[in-house]
């Protein structure tokens, strides 16, 4: 990756999806490069879940482009398994396979997609699942986790697959207050190393903390992008200034 | 009393023709719900699929089998079957019972399927799984574990449901108890004698289903 160093990592331009009648995103533009990290903001329906989910094509875009390293990826002429390789992906509701052991959950993309032996992916899982601090449940069923723990297997299994960019879609969302912090101090670790990251969340002290940069986002719009310090504290736009009297 | 002791005698007299009526039984019923599991996969998967036509034949098919009482179906593969194709008896039967419960069986996986959290699939795909190897390793597993009760259910309807291959001529439990009964016009006991076979088959069938489901339950 030395020679992405400072490159775009994403870029989306003019960025439009609807669902039916409802139009969720309207023009976005928004550029992402290497080991950044962006916050996306904003109230519930104002469409950052769905910008997060068309950057690794969980959604379709309706018209524009997503450059994703230097690339514009489309539907029609690209393998979209391989481009999800490279853009992880982390959930709210963590989405772990219930059938699966923790381990098993981090080693199944890595032995069925990558194609790698079940010895390496077994190291590297249990690598990461310590990274993550939970080096003694490699061997468990995820029902026995809690919240934060079941998050913490999720941002490991993701990390298996080696991607270059990480999204997070309200990762502490669904978590109980009190594992919140464990969750935020594993992605926080993460962007130390360097990891491009988009992340969807309300967690404002994490954004001022982490993040490099903020964006707003109301009713399918970008309104304002701007240093966490700066968009929290100095928001230039009403609708940023309203937003945000609301939720500090 | 003499009654209770002539049923027994009949039972204990009965047991060597009833273990061969016993093993075309299990044979038949083990044989189509084999494939009727596998019929029932496949219809299952094309319900789900994205592709109008595929969705109408798997619809056109359940609503033949529903719409037709099983013994018409029996006797319509049986005939189209063994006359025309020259099929031996044993086949023509586990075909018409495996088309059966194919779609009850279609169904019922179809349903598990769909139960499961859309969330699942999403994981699955957001780490560069194909459609086809997200089904296999994330959703069907996890189906198949939601499937076993029901399952379990249909397959105990399909083993009585092998009784109707008597009508064309097989001698499973219930031809034997039929053919028994009209030899000797003495119809009570050997019918008597039939219902236990059967009891016993579904008790030690709802032991393994239950044994089954609890294994399965050790990850929740």
């Amino acid at each position: 990756m030395d020679t992405l160093n400072n490159q775009e990592m994403i870029k989306v331009n003019k960025l439009n999806k609807s669902f039916g009648n409802l139009h969720v995103l309207k023009n976005i533009n928004l550029t992402v490069k290497e080991s950044d990290v962006v916050v996306l903001v904003g109230a519930s329906g104002s469409g950052k879940s769905t910008l997060l989910r068309c950057l690794n094509f969980l959604e379709i875009k309706n018209s524009g482009q997503i450059i994703i390293e230097g690339e514009q990826i489309e539907k029609d002429t690209h393998d979209l398994n391989k481009i999800r390789q490279k853009v992880g992906m982390v959930f709210q509701h963590f989405n772990l396979f219930p059938h699966m052991t923790v381990l098993q959950n981090v080693i199944e993309a890595p032995i069925q997609v990558k194609k790698q032996t079940k010895q390496e992916a077994i190291e590297e899982g249990k690598y990461l699942l310590e990274k993550v601090g939970l080096g003694d449940k490699y061997d468990v069923y995820p029902s026995t986790l809690s919240g934060g723990q079941k998050q913490r297997v999720a941002i490991a299994r993701a990390l298996a697959m080696k991607p270059d960019v990480m999204l997070f879609d309200e990762p502490t969302s669904a978590l109980d207050p009190e594992l919140v912090g464990e969750v935020l101090a594993t992605m926080k670790e993460l962007a130390e190393e360097g990891m491009t990251m988009v992340v969807v969340t309300h967690e404002m002290g994490f954004a001022r903390e982490v993040a490099d940069w903020a964006v707003y986002m109301h009713e399918g719009k970008i309104i304002e992008v701007g240093s966490p310090n700066e968009l929290f504290d100095n928001p230039k736009e009403k609708r940023t200034q309203a937003f945000l009297s609301s939720v500090l | 009393m003499s009654a209770i002791t002539h049923f027994f005698e009949i039972f204990t007299g009965s047991i060597d023709v009833f273990l061969d009526g016993l093993w075309i039984t299990i044979k038949l019923s083990v044989v189509s719900l084999l494939i009727a599991f596998i019929i029932g996969l496949f219809f299952a998967i094309l319900k789900i699929s994205n592709i109008k036509i595929l969705q109408w034949i798997a619809d056109a098919y359940i609503w033949i089998v529903r719409g037709t009482p099983l013994i018409v179906q029996i006797f319509i593969l049986f005939y189209g079957l063994t006359d025309i194709l020259l099929i031996p008896m044993f086949w023509a039967g586990a075909a018409g019972l495996a088309f059966h419960s194919g779609a009850y069986i279609a169904e019922i996986i179809r349903g598990a399927i769909q139960s499961i959290d859309k969330g699942q699939r999403e994981a699955g795909r957001s780490l560069g799984m194909s459609r086809g190897l997200t089904m296999r390793r994330i959703i069907l597993p996890q189906a198949f574990r939601r499937a076993v009760p029901s399952l379990g259910n249909q397959f105990i309807i399909g083993i009585k449901d092998s009784s109707l291959v008597s009508f064309i001529g097989m001698q499973d439990l219930f031809g034997v108890a039929s053919t028994m009964g009209s030899n000797s016009f003495d119809y009570l006991p050997y019918y008597l004698t039939v219902a236990i076979y059967y009891l016993l088959i579904v008790l030690i069938l709802t032991y393994v289903v239950n044994l089954t489901e609890k294994k399965l339950a050790r990850s929740d």
